[in-house]
């Protein structure tokens, strides 16, 4: 074949196709169409073309996996075909094999420390009820500063007569989850009372106090939201926006100067994104600090800079204001002014459970969304009754929380400005007195956060020698939250004296005192 | 500044809410007297008062409405015709516990002005009254025959057999969710142009992103919206072997729900009650009270601070004897224990493969925990090799160091598909590949096993042989909380370390003593024989009604011995239209669709309780009986058994040769389970005791 054939054969395999080509139907109309489009252009033709293809070659090709370039070929199939396949699967299911042999994991838990050790043998066990005085497992009987016991609701004999009406009908448990069948018609009073409490326009009730906003947060803020938080947010908080995924932003501790400059930042740097929702997350009254929030100037900041505000009222419901309705009350804000307030049942009303009031949209979205309420049994009924027989006395008779205000200003006079080694940070309403060493001491002394921690366990030991039991801040589980770098705030150790109305003022003094002179000793042979 | 608005609502009215609850004991007390009440489950409103009277009288006067008369005179009726009951040397609860005959019943009623029941007196009307409410708590067992114990028999586990339906109920099945969807976006396109007001929460609105988008909220707007009304259902008393239902209505298409006064007595085939402990009668009870009177109602701290008594001490050794571990700890809510145990557990580095179908808590635990999760398909055990193999022989990704813990995260019976886990593949692999193994005994511990100690025990296992044992207290025990069980080491690491013991509430005393008297009945240190005859109660109802429901021609999901039985339905109509008909026949049950479960597999959930007896399950197997051809039901093919008995002459030996060689019309009546009622209810107490087929 010379090239005059191969000439004319292609010529004809031309004509050949071409009249094929004309056969398609519509081929004239995309002749006509290419040719018309690109008459004067045959580079344009060649580069679209040349596109086409490789979009069909982009299309077809194996999807990319992100783990592949990282992933090691051991591939573990049983060899099945040719013997010249077996010899290397063989080789690799050894070497898996012997890779299992060789990996040895770390225990499940580390052993425990000497520190950690002397820690479980030391907690107190209470015989009996817990009370202002409480008997402990070596039988000595201690004046209790320790227990959340502020009104003394423990021993009162109407709730647990009404406790047990309840139980005498309902039974412990509710057995179910509150959208199968666990909703009964208790909780739904207590929700009731709760709102009508704070005057917000529903409310939902958890039954736990402490999962309650670890759930709040995550069922509204996703992945892309932003949450404005206080640095020292407890530590329910933190799980909670860590399992959002939401972009967070830290703001000094209740420094609103600072609040305002972030929220300006965000508002700044989301200008051109989408419209995402925007929270701001802090404390009624502070967990690890015990001061209280400006409400009115937070909302302020909220309503200009239009960010939904969430308020962690754990500590602050049933204690400030003048029916004990929290921060709201005491600022005389309307409570549906703040978007979400969330708040504990088992703390200052010493029953049980959690609660988030807010609008309506708000709370039915929780009945869905928020997994410790859809996917967690409902609180017994027992406790709903007692948080919301609780809830009435308070309202009817408000008087009940004045001797504990009392009793935390007898205490003040105690320690604040009277010791000379801590200083209480807490706020003179929380009946929670919070006393971290004062800082000329920390920094002469160069103490260290693990010193002052230590300290600060030989001080509650010495004042339980003395007949005192009071407790300290326990610092966050290691390893389980944002490190004090990340957000630039670290928890300092302190002594945590919870004041009852169980006590009289004498009673208190002289706990004081003790209390006093055990920060002294403990000081005073460290030197 | 804003002035706090008064609300209209607060009940400053002293004398309103403290007569909430101020009743006669004996007389449940009505939980809605005088206070203020809302009539809709969506905002607080005052109901009228007359319609309060009402409820207020139902629970005083005798039984009002029809089906509490019927269901009060079924129980006398039972009590009455069961001759055989005093003669049983086992003890039925209500039998022997003290609080039937025994004046301990009158610590809560000393201040009425009955006189105190003695021993053997002839019934009085109280009495009577008192036998009722036990019965519709805690049925009489119908026969001594009605029992069974939880227990793995046989070698090998063998892996649930899945039926399917007919393509044809698949396939409408999809067609009915494109035909909602389409509705629904059909509804929501002319919705938003003339009724805009509807969907503003939806659409930012001056400066705020709504708090649901509008993507998300479809599937709740549209679909789950037109079923809501089989969803979280308000209940009264206790949730025992009846279920007080409140009657609710809606005026605008679910959106709101009134309540109407008025409740309805069902038969309970919703609650975790497995052991039938909620009760608010009967020994347990008795004790809660005597420990409510003694430490109140709170310890007021958390454990982590001074909230530990000796009461946790003992339940925490009670616990960790009876899932036979050397400690344990107790935590105030189930959800949490998980949450806040595995940021404990694991960490970077670690390494969790979890069962793809693990409960909510479980993720939620592990995502906080901050190590990597791999998934393996559910219960698939094989899979799970692979999984491990790769895992190990790939170290971490990126680095490719080696994972510092593996930990294996599986449940020992999972809620929605009634299957256990394979423990003892699993032990096998963890022999080979030296992982952590955490099982999730939420349903299963009180539910499975000969002793109630869960799936250890089902399997003759040795607990030892699993790291992490944890459960929850909610259900089978009629508490709340959870618990972890390990080593000594382990816990006492683990009361530092985790959140929940640091942070969370310690748990109530009355909770406290409900699970402590729970577990002695169980283990038959007080009243002997008691805990026994709820567990094989419990096996029996569970085996027995799942049989039946076979028999009919259900597709059943789960192993035989789990008392969780879930029905398919497929069409998500179906869901609705199963749950109305039940509730017609008084019967309350749990359906589920998507997203808890596959979108094509909606289903019912039954939860069987030792509360139960046979007349309950007869009845519930007349109503799924009846329901099953109305909504087309049984399309079961017979390879999940349920099989019809094999003909005269042919023994189980000869069952493969008979199949090879019987006629193929003979076969497909053979293998399609589609049993007479009759025949059920007469066979079946027999049948139950042989291995399922
Ligand atoms: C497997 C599993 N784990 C944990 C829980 C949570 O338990 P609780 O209801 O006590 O919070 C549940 C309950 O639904 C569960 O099914």
């Amino acid at each position: 074949m010379d090239l005059h054939d191969a000439q004319a054969w292609l010529t004809n395999l031309t004509n050949e196709l071409s009249v094929q080509f004309s056969k398609v139907p519509g081929s004239a109309i995309l002749l006509r169409y290419v040719k018309s489009s690109y008459q004067d252009d045959p580079i344009r033709s060649a580069v679209e073309l040349f596109l086409f293809l490789f979009a069909v070659r982009y299309l077809l090709a194996p999807s990319y996996k992100p783990q592949s370039n990282s992933f090691v070929k051991l591939s573990d199939e049983v060899p099945t075909q040719s013997a010249t396949h077996n010899l290397p699967s063989l080789t690799i299911r050894q070497e898996i094999d012997e890779l299992v042999d060789d990996w040895t994991p770390e225990p499940l838990v580390a052993p425990q420390t000497a520190l950690e050790e002397a820690e479980n043998e030391k907690r107190p066990v209470i015989v009996g009820p817990t009370g202002p005085k409480s008997k402990l497992a070596n039988g000595r009987t201690v004046t209790n500063l320790a227990s959340y016991n502020f009104y003394n609701l423990v021993a009162n004999e109407t709730l647990k007569e009404k406790a047990i009406q309840v139980l005498r009908t309902y039974g412990v448990g509710p057995c179910s989850p509150p959208g199968f069948y666990g909703t009964q018609d208790v909780h739904i009073k207590t929700e009731a009372d709760i709102a009508a409490h704070l005057g917000a326009a529903a409310c939902i009730v958890y039954a736990q106090a402490f999962s309650t906003i670890s759930s709040v947060i995550p069922a509204f803020s996703k992945r892309g939201d932003v949450i404005v938080a206080d640095k020292a947010v407890n530590f329910a908080i933190r799980k909670g926006i860590q399992i959002s995924r939401s972009s967070v932003w830290w703001y000094e501790h209740n420094d609103l100067k600072d609040m305002e400059r972030v929220l300006e930042k965000v508002v700044k740097e989301q200008a051109r994104k989408p419209l995402t929702r925007r929270f701001i997350v802090t404390e009624g009254l502070s967990e690890n600090v015990g001061d209280i929030i400006d409400l009115p100037k937070i909302i302020e900041l909220k309503l200009r800079f239009k960010f939904r505000l969430i308020v962690d009222e754990s500590w602050s419901y049933g204690v400030l204001g003048r029916t004990g309705a929290g921060i709201t009350e005491q600022q005389n804000i309307d409570a549906r002014d703040v978007d979400m307030i969330i708040g504990s049942l088992a703390g200052p009303l010493c029953a049980g459970g959690g609660f988030c009031a807010g609008s309506e949209e708000i709370v039915e979205h929780q009945r869905i969304a928020a997994a410790a309420y859809t996917f967690s049994a409902a609180l017994p009924a027992m406790l709903a009754t007692t948080a919301s027989e609780v809830i009435n006395m308070l309202q009817t008779t408000p008087d009940m929380l004045l001797p504990l205000r009392d009793n935390v200003k007898t205490m003040w006079t105690q320690l604040d400005p009277r010791s000379e080694w801590v200083r209480c940070t807490s706020s003179i309403d929380s009946p929670i007195m919070i006393l971290i060493l004062k800082s000329d001491i920390v920094s002469g002394r160069k103490l260290t956060i693990g010193d002052q921690e230590q300290i600060m366990q030989d001080v509650v030991d010495e004042a339980l020698a003395n007949g005192v039991m009071i407790t300290r801040l326990k610092s966050m589980p290691r390893g389980q939250h944002a490190s004090a770098k990340e957000i630039g705030w670290e928890l300092q150790p302190a002594l945590k004296v919870c004041l009852t109305s169980g006590l009289t003022k004498k009673e208190i003094e002289r706990a004081g005192v003790v209390i006093r002179h055990a920060i002294t000793k403990i000081m005073k042979s460290r030197r | 500044m804003l002035r706090r608005q008064m609300n209209p609502f607060a009940s400053n009215n002293a004398s309103a809410t403290t007569a909430t609850i101020t009743v006669l004991p004996l007389d449940p007390p009505p939980p809605y007297s005088e206070k203020p009440y809302i009539e809709k489950l969506e905002g607080p409103r005052r109901l009228s008062s007359p319609k309060i009277n009402k409820i207020a009288n139902f629970f005083i006067t005798s039984p009002k409405t029809k089906s509490e008369a019927q269901s009060a005179a079924t129980a006398l009726k039972l009590a009455a015709s069961a001759p055989y009951q005093g003669q049983l040397n086992a003890p039925s609860p209500q039998i022997k516990s003290p609080s039937l005959s025994l004046p301990t019943i009158c610590l809560s009623t000393s201040h009425t002005d009955e006189p105190p029941t003695t021993l053997w007196s002839p019934p009085s009307h109280a009495d009577a009254r008192r036998k009722a409410k036990e019965h519709a708590q805690f049925a009489p067992l119908g026969h001594p025959s009605h029992r069974y114990t939880s227990k793995h028999v046989g070698k090998e586990f063998p892996e649930p057999l899945m039926d399917e339906p007919p393509y044809y109920y698949l396939l409408t099945t999809y067609i009915s969710y494109l035909i909602l969807i389409v509705f629904g976006h059909v509804r929501d396109y002319f919705g938003k142009r003339f009724r805009p007001q509807h969907y503003r929460h939806l659409q930012a609105r001056n400066g705020y992103a709504p708090l649901n988008s509008d993507f998300d909220n479809f599937y709740v707007r549209r679909l789950k919206m037109r079923i809501n009304d089989c969803f979280s259902r308000p209940i009264t008393g206790t949730p025992g072997r009846y279920i007080t239902l409140l009657d609710r209505q809606s005026n605008d298409f679910n959106l709101h729900f009134k309540l109407t006064g008025t409740t309805t007595e069902t038969l309970n085939m919703s609650s975790y009650n497995y052991l039938g402990f909620a009760q608010s009668e009967g020994p347990c009870a008795d004790f809660v009270e005597e420990q409510v009177k003694k430490y109140g109602m709170t310890v007021a701290s958390p454990r982590g601070d001074v909230g530990t008594t000796e009461l946790h001490l003992e339940v925490e050794d009670l616990v960790a004897k009876f899932v036979g571990k050397e400690s344990a700890m107790v935590f105030s809510m189930g959800f949490a224990t998980n949450a806040s145990s595995f940021p404990a557990l694991i960490g970077n580095g670690c390494l969790v493969i979890s069962d793809e179908l693990n409960h909510a808590s479980i993720r939620f635990g592990v995502r906080l925990s901050g190590a990597m999760i791999s998934m393996f398909k559910h219960n698939d055990i094989k899979e799970l090799e692979k999984v491990l193999r790769n895992s190990i022989a790939q170290g971490q990704p990126r680095t490719h160091r080696p994972w510092r813990k593996i930990l294996v995260v599986v449940e020992g019976l999972y809620s929605m598909e009634g299957s256990m886990c394979n423990l003892p593949g699993l032990i096998g692999l963890k022999k080979k590949y030296k992982f952590n193994l955490f099982v999730d005994e939420a349903h299963s511990i009180g539910a499975l096993g000969p002793g109630g100690r869960g799936v250890c025990d089902y399997f003759n296992i040795d607990p030892c042989e699993v790291d992490v044992l944890m459960g929850t207290l909610t259900k089978s025990f009629g508490a709340n909380g959870g618990y972890l069980a390990g080593s000594k080491a382990m816990i006492d690491k683990l009361r530092l370390a985790n959140a929940g013991s640091i942070y969370g509430e310690s748990p109530a005393p009355a909770v406290l003593a409900q699970i402590s008297s729970a577990l002695r009945l169980i283990s038959g240190e007080v009243i002997p024989g008691q805990g026994e005859e709820r567990l094989q109660r419990l096996a029996f109802n569970s085996r027995y009604l799942r049989l039946g429901l076979k028999r009919l021609g259900f597709i059943v999901y789960g192993h035989d011995d789990s008392p969780i039985i879930p029905v398919l339905l497929y069409n998500p109509a179906k869901m609705p239209a199963f749950s109305h008909e039940m509730l017609k026949r008084k019967i309350s049950v749990v359906v589920v669709g998507y997203p808890a479960t596959p979108l094509v597999s909606s289903r019912a959930r039954f939860c069987v309780s030792a509360a139960h007896n046979k007349d309950d399950l007869d009845r519930l197997l007349e109503a799924c009986d009846e329901i099953g051809n109305l909504l087309q039901l049984k399309f079961s093919s017979g390879n999940a058994g349920g099989a019809l008995p094999l003909p005269e002459g042919v023994t189980a030996d000869m069952e493969k040769e008979w199949k090879r060689t019987a006629k193929p019309q003979d076969l497909i009546e053979y293998q399609r389970p589609r049993w007479k009622l009759d025949e059920i209810l007469k066979r079946g107490v027999q049948d139950v005791k042989v291995p399922l087929r």
